[in-house]
């Protein structure tokens, strides 16, 4: 099961590498992982997803929870929440398929950021399977170029993750 | 405010913190720091031969005394030798600070000379690092590290120090922090009162009950209050290799260790136990035998300060995460206030099935050796220390059978006494570690059980036992092989002994000694065994090798049968099985 998991810790050097070190030590794989500094610039917030049952994932977060760096923790896929990931693509766009893939783009609210002659640069933000989803309908053969920011996410309602 | 440089910052914080005494080893980035250490007095340094040495003398210091062990060692080479033993009281989760020297601050990253990325390469194996960017910060490191290393799970800390960092010229305002505050470390100060009443209802209501007790009990001083709970209840007590002498390896109530070679009424009791309290303990491999198989009818209360241990391999059924000393002392509070106690007759027929076990497998009552071979036996060599020592030496062991052997046969009464690497089973521990305990208790005596294999991964140590004049007593029990993989050779590769045996190439040990200038002593006959051993203990500020020979076919038993066996499956001989 995928879950996502977000922290609060120092904003140090070393910090990081001992997060991503927990999981690397056992095997498991990081799918996706972002990191900012907070309204607070002693605090960086790190959004991570990752596949694994209860178990391991009860495990790593124990162990996440014990490194000194680490402030806070929560496993945002134990209530509801909300996950957003923003996406940049360049697509082959000549002729005929400039205005279907224009069609596309506003179908999923995105926008056009750049433009040449035979490419747009186009940006999405959403859920993970939104992306997912607009590969398929741009159609794999013309795209040239995805960035993806990872997953970062946010608990509803009154819920926060602060000190 | 008094000004100093960075290099002198540094000592001086380690001796305000306490500290009196550090093990290291010089090289080309730490020298500012040596040439502080030269000009005071408050903290002694002791020169090691190798700093892997200095790591396990620390950590034989902080084993024994409880107080945090505190190594220096240089940049590069001086780093990375230091690695098995910061992995090693990683494991055991032992309280050390280890202060390496860096390139200065404009070198990292260059591959300068001597240059590691200490950091990096320890970042697995310890429990924090830090890297000082400037001198203002270095009192306030130190305070950190040792209030993270010796608090909540203890563990090693490392702080990395580049060389500009400490120079003599640049000097800085200097006091030493009173406390620190981390507000992302915050160890648990007790344990939950919900759960702890759970726990106790739990344990008044059982009926075959089985206390089961690790090193946190020694690293966390909760001996007495352990003792006392069993005693109170009257409940049988197993140790695990971490915490013998948390409770008296002596007395009526102890089934003695448990796991691959404990011992089969403490195995069996565990196998067929109800209520099984766990404290400072954490489910090991080593201990549970195939988890699955563990313990099937019992409820688990487990008491540990680190919530990551806690359901790891067996799931608690009551979990309390806090130190066990207060843990317990609130438990003790509960029992007392109690009307109503475990059902008498339940209990007693308990300790008769215990007793039956232990009369028909006990090897302290019946020893699993052959009492009149014509070879000595490596176990009734530890017997024999254990009478010669009163039981009551710090014993420090290496890693193998002789290790093991030491564990069933020495009866340990005290916490702290016991000094071994049970985590990572690091080869070489022995003597190092045995030296940072004498220097930690001069005049106590200190008993290094070793192999003629473990002891020359750190032979060099000798000399540093001459430097300082510590009276170590080396029992080297010489089965003329790698004893301990020879024994898996023999039951699981048809004794094919693949590089478990050196071919005639051991040093004459007493030869080795004399070179030194300590005493050696060689051993090939039993009647010989407790005169030399008198003579040897008798020599009380002489540094004595006992190079003794014993039946190299010997094995370690029990051994809990693998894969796929239970806690109470096990081989009692080279034939029999329970
Ligand atoms: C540094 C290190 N290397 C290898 C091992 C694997 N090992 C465990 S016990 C053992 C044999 C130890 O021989 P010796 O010290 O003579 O003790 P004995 O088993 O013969 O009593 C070995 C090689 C280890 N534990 N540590
Ligand atoms: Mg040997």
């Amino acid at each position: 099961m995928k879950r996502i998991i977000s922290l609060l810790m120092e904003n140090e050097p070393g910090a990081l590498s001992r997060v991503i070190g927990l999981f690397s030590q056992r095997g498991y794989n990081i799918e996706t992982l972002t990191v900012a500094p907070t309204e607070d610039s002693t605090l960086s917030r790190l959004t991570l997803t990752t596949m694994g049952d209860d178990h391991k994932i009860e495990q790593i977060t124990k162990h996440l929870n014990r490194l000194v760096d680490v402030v806070k923790l929560v496993d945002l896929t134990e209530g509801s929440h909300i996950e957003r990931e923003l996406m940049m693509i360049k697509v082959r766009a000549t002729g005929s398929q400039r205005a279907e893939v224009k069609r596309c783009v506003d179908i999923f609210r995105g926008s056009i950021i750049d433009v040449t002659a035979s490419v747009y640069t186009i940006q999405i933000t959403g859920p993970t399977d939104k992306l997912n989803a607009f590969f398929q309908a741009v159609g794999e053969a013309s795209i040239l170029e995805v960035v993806r920011s990872g997953v970062t996410g946010i608990a509803r309602g009154e819920k926060v993750l602060s000190l | 405010m008094e000004k100093l440089s960075g290099g002198d910052i540094l000592i001086r914080s380690l001796a305000d913190e306490g500290v009196e005494c550090l093990f290291g080893y010089p090289g080309g980035a730490a020298l500012h720091i040596y040439d502080a250490i030269f000009r005071q007095q408050r903290v002694k340094h002791i020169l090691v031969r190798h700093e892997q040495a200095a790591t396990h003398a620390a950590d034989g210091y902080a084993r024994s005394t409880g107080r945090t062990g505190v190594v220096l060692v240089t940049s590069g080479p001086g780093a990375t030798n230091a690695i098995t033993g910061i992995a090693t009281a990683y494991m055991d989760s032992i309280p050390m600070v280890v202060i390496s020297g860096q390139v200065a601050s404009e070198r990292i990253g260059e591959d300068a000379f001597q240059e590691t990325d200490m950091v990096g390469i320890s970042r697995p194996i310890v429990k924090h690092s830090f890297l000082v960017k400037d001198q203002r910060d270095i009192a306030e490191t130190v305070k950190k590290a040792f209030y993270i290393a010796s608090t909540g799970r203890p563990g090693p800390v490392v702080i990395d120090i580049p060389k500009d960092i400490t120079n003599p010229v640049d000097k800085f305002d200097y006091a030493y922090p009173d406390k620190v505050k981390l507000r992302s470390y915050t160890p648990a100060l007790r344990g939950h009162t919900g759960q702890i009443k759970k726990a106790v209802q739990l344990l008044l209501t059982a009926r075959r009950p089985v206390i089961y007790a690790g090193g946190g009990v020694v690293q966390g001083n909760a001996s007495p209050q352990l003792t006392e709970l069993a005693k109170m209840l009257n409940f049988p007590v197993t140790n695990t290799l971490m915490g013998l002498g948390a409770y008296p390896g002596t007395d009526r109530q102890f089934l003695g260790m448990l796991g691959m070679h404990g011992m089969v009424e403490a195995n069996t009791a565990m196998h067929h136990a109800d209520v099984i309290l766990a404290v400072g303990a954490r489910f090991d491999d080593r201990v549970t035998n195939t988890p699955n198989k563990f313990c099937p009818s019992a409820k688990i209360i487990h008491i540990d300060i680190d919530p990551a241990s806690i359901s790891k391999t067996v799931p608690a059924d009551v979990p309390i995460v806090g130190p066990v000393d207060t843990v317990l002392d609130e438990m003790l509070e509960l029992v007392k206030a109690a009307k109503e106690r475990p059902d008498r007759k339940a209990i007693d027929s308990w300790w008769k099935e215990i007793e039956e076990w232990r009369s028909r497998h006990g090897i302290i009552l019946n020893p699993n050796y052959d009492v009149d071979s014509d070879m000595m036996k490596p176990q009734e060599v530890v017997r024999a220390l254990f009478e010669a020592t009163g039981g009551d030496a710090y014993v420090c062991s290496d890693v193998g059978q002789h290790q093991m052997f030491s564990a069933q046969y020495y009866q340990f009464d005290k916490p702290r006494r016991w000094i071994n690497s049970g985590g990572l089973g690091t080869m070489g521990f022995g003597l190092p570690a045995a030296m940072g305990v004498q220097i930690a208790h001069r005049d106590a005596v200190v008993a290094c059980v070793t192999g003629e294999g473990s002891i020359q991964m750190c032979i060099q140590e000798l000399s540093t036992c001459t430097q300082y004049s510590l009276p170590i007593k080396i029992i080297c029990i010489n089965n003329q092989a790698l004893g301990m993989v020879k024994q898996w050779q023999d039951m699981q590769y048809d004794s094919r002994y693949s590089e478990s045996l050196y071919e005639d190439s051991l040093p004459d040990f007493v030869k080795l000694m004399e070179a030194y200038g300590h005493v050696g002593m060689r051993v090939t006959k039993r009647s010989e065994l407790k005169a030399k051993l008198a003579e040897c203990f008798a020599m009380k500020d002489k540094c004595v090798f006992m190079d003794i020979y014993v039946d190299p076919k010997e094995h370690v038993y029990p051994m809990q049968v693998a894969p796929n066996g239970s806690m109470r499956d096990m081989w009692l001989s080279k034939t029999e099985r329970t």
